[in-house]
């Protein structure tokens, strides 16, 4: 330990990346000239050299093991000369100037568990949370409810039903959003529908007061004195469960078996391709948790993409399929009810009123 | 003896197509009591439908304010192997390119240190070694860093950069994504390590519009690549897509938002309007052996994204429409700016406000005055529409 410490190195940053790329990338770097979606799964990347860099995508649960990540190194090396990646989407995606190594890479990838899929058109690996694995603020678990939605829509990760457009779904156990899931074309998103239970006996010893009041967005925290003690108060009917004073204090917990669950939102995207970035919006504003396969969660999304492939034209994403056709089609081909619940009411809430006569009349018939 | 526990909810999990998570905890299972007490009390959260960790406390390594953050179990009787069960977040290779041994370095370590779980990665990119103790946190540093590698960012500081892969493997970088973003990276050092602002900081690297790792959306600094001069055009190409059946009316013209191009059906020629292109990259996308973004690239800068909490969701707007970025000089006036901006952020913003919510709350005018930078149209999607103007009164004509 004491020699650890007198070398102790800080503030290093990580190992600069090019000592990782594969010796092709080196090559070509910048000089990609076009890509290709060879087979489900797989493209090539052709450069102005000539030279060709076939990449296997593969599904991960993100969540890993060394004992895998060592498989990963060792396919690696037999392979792709010792070189892969990870994608923003937490794909693995193992890259080879060899064709011939493509087959089998495929081959050994799925021997321990990993099929390759999720290029082009096609569902890919869900962004997500950490859940019941290691959060204390989730209102739902994210690796469980993520297989379970995956496994549901397989057939679109491999390649074996085609899709209009890109189709990225995401996931986060509560309203913080590590998974940053608001411009998802599915968003899953954990919700507590209950107040918080205030600890007053502890709470004025692990928190700051003037702290917990400001992190209301509605300003529905107060100081009050409680039993004696220094405490704060919340006005129920301006709650709308948040977690964010959970987040600042402790003492303000709101998980509850029952009253936490997910909800759905759809049509958000963050690419520009066609129309510009847009925000997710409600779709289904409660399921209750219902593990460990969360049925009702997987239907309502098959259903989405169902109705969205069905529906929609080439390139179309869910969010322009939803701006060509309108909501009230989206409603009524998905058969999810509108409630009060769809109606913003937060700050602008009026810009997101019908604010115009164009409206379909549904159900159209000839 | 490890405690054995009965899983039939998570056994589940271990069925159909998709690579199961309870998998992995039971492969590290094997080798650690740790993840052995996970697997029992994630039985528990599924039967009980609630988790079981606490509040974060503060632990991190010496020197650092941030990249660890500390976890609890709420039984700690019951499953005393994850008592303490830490996150530590890890900078990942910019781009998450890595070498196979480079991976086995970051297993031996974690193998020696912690419960051997990782996440491949988090949301804002850094590996995460998911679960150790207090005591491990220093050796485990001493000897990632020994290893070449750091601690990612975590609170109110600046949070580990990430970027696309950029020019390495895609033919749309329109500019040099994983040197900026490890540029950024090793500039931001102190800042990453040490929170010392109203709260995160976010810088995201997107090669060109498509915006694969989401910038717009979730950095306060959203860095997207960018062209200004013509789409090339190899009209032999677009020719083969139509004779290979592609129909570039419906499909391309059609979806253009900016109706800037026109096909010819005769000659199968296609048109484009380069003065009225948007760069929204959908006629790039759709004929990638066709089209390609111009030779005068560089990047759009916006600012202010972040996702709902506290104020609400919102999406990075305008700063600069046009920098080249790998450029030393106009990078160097790039980071003068950033300073300028966390300046005033750091002056006026209050605690746990993003600087998209701090511009929302004093107004883009007055924050692009703060920071000298001149409203441009640029910026707006449209100009005001109500009335309600501040007109600012010349104290000096008054007098």
């Amino acid at each position: 330990m004491a020699d650890a410490m007198q070398e102790r190195l800080t503030d290093i940053g990580p190992p600069n990346y090019e000592q990782f790329l594969h010796p092709v990338i080196k090559k070509n770097y910048g000089q990609w000239k076009y890509h290709e979606i060879v087979e489900p799964g797989v493209m090539v990347h052709v450069a102005e050299s000539g030279d060709e860099l076939y990449t296997v995508r593969v599904a991960s649960p993100r969540l890993m093991s060394t004992t895998k990540i060592r498989q990963f190194a060792d396919i690696a090396e037999k392979y792709c000369d010792g070189h892969m990646r990870f994608t923003s989407r937490h794909n693995a995606e193992f890259m080879t100037p060899n064709k011939g190594n493509v087959a089998k890479l495929k081959e050994e990838l799925l021997a321990i568990g990993h099929p390759a899929g999720g290029i082009g058109p096609a569902i890919t690996s869900i962004v997500h949370t950490q859940g019941w694995v290691h959060c204390h603020s989730a209102a739902t678990d994210a690796s469980g409810v993520v297989k379970c939605v995956m496994d549901d829509l397989f057939e679109y990760f491999n390649g074996e039903k085609k899709l209009p457009g890109k189709c990225r779904i995401a996931l986060a156990c509560c309203l913080n959003m590590c998974g940053a899931v608001h411009c998802s074309d599915i968003a899953i998103l954990g919700v507590h529908t209950k107040p918080p239970r205030i600890d007053h006996a502890n709470l004025n010893k692990i928190c700051e007061i003037p702290n917990l009041s400001a992190s209301c967005p509605t300003a529905a925290i107060r100081p009050a004195t409680v039993n004696g003690v220094p405490s704060v108060e919340v006005i129920q009917e301006n709650c709308m469960f948040c977690a964010n004073c959970y987040t600042v204090c402790p003492a303000m917990p709101l998980n509850d078996p029952d009253s936490d669950g997910i909800s759905i939102w759809v049509g958000g995207k963050v690419s520009n391709a066609r129309s510009e970035p847009k925000f997710s919006k409600l779709a289904i504003p409660f399921i209750p948790n219902n593990p460990p396969r969360w049925p009702e969660v997987t239907e309502a999304i098959r259903t989405i993409v169902e109705v969205w492939a069905d529906n929609a034209r080439p390139y179309e994403r869910i969010g322009e399929w939803i701006d060509r056709v309108g909501w009230p089609r989206f409603f009524r081909l998905t058969g999810f009810e509108f409630k009060k619940e769809h109606v913003d009411d937060f700050k602008h809430a009026g810009l997101s009123f019908k604010r115009s006569a164009h409206i379909t009349h549904e159900p159209w018939e000839e | 003896m490890p405690k054995e526990y009965k899983t039939p909810k998570l056994d589940e999990l271990e069925k159909g197509p998709w690579p199961s998570f309870v998998t992995e905890i039971k492969l590290a299972a094997k080798e650690k009591e740790m993840c052995n007490d996970l697997l029992g009390v994630l039985e528990r959260s599924y039967n009980e439908r609630i988790g079981h960790w606490k509040h974060g406390g503060i632990v991190g390594v010496m020197g650092y304010g941030g990249g660890v953050i500390g976890r609890y179990i709420d039984v700690p009787e019951e499953f005393p192997n994850i008592s303490h069960f830490h996150t530590i977040r890890v900078n990942m290779p910019t781009g998450w390119f890595y070498t196979s041994e480079a991976l086995r370095t970051l297993c031996d370590i974690w193998d020696r240190h912690g419960s051997g779980l990782t996440n491949m990665h988090g949301s804002t990119g850094d590996i995460i070694f998911l679960g150790t103790t207090t005591d491990e946190l220093e050796p485990t540093f001493s000897e990632l860093t020994q290893a070449g590698f750091d601690l990612g960012g975590s609170g109110s500081d600046v949070r580990t950069p990430s970027a696309c892969c950029g020019p390495a493997r895609c033919e749309w970088a329109c500019y040099d994504t994983l040197k900026a973003c490890y540029d950024v990276t090793m500039k931001y050092q102190d800042e990453l390590h040490r929170p010392a602002f109203p709260y995160k900081w976010k810088f995201k690297f997107s090669g060109c519009p498509n915006d694969c790792v989401a910038a717009i959306a979730r950095a306060d600094i959203s860095v997207i690549g960018t062209w200004r001069d013509a789409i090339k055009v190899d009209a032999a190409e677009v020719k083969n897509y139509a004779d290979a059946g592609m129909d570039i009316f419906n499909d391309v013209v059609l979806n253009c938002p900016a109706k800037c191009m026109k096909f010819d059906h005769e000659s199968k020629t296609l048109e484009i309007d380069n003065a009225d292109c948007r760069r929204c990259m959908h006629c790039i996308n759709a004929m990638p052996k066709a089209l390609r973004p111009g030779d005068d690239k560089g990047a759009t800068i916006l600012i202010g994204a972040k996702a709902p909490i506290v104020e609400g969701a919102l999406l990075s707007s305008v700063l600069i429409p046009f920098l080249n970025i790998d450029d030393e000089e106009e990078r160097e006036d790039w980071f003068d700016l950033i300073e300028e901006m966390q300046d005033v952020w750091c002056e006026e913003g209050k605690n746990r406000e993003r600087v998209g919510e701090f511009i929302q709350r004093v107004g883009m005018g007055n924050f692009l005055e703060a920071v000298g930078v001149e409203p441009i149209p640029e910026m707006v999607a449209y100009p005001r529409d109500n009335p309600y103007i501040f007109f600012e009164t010349d104290e000096e004509e008054e007098e």
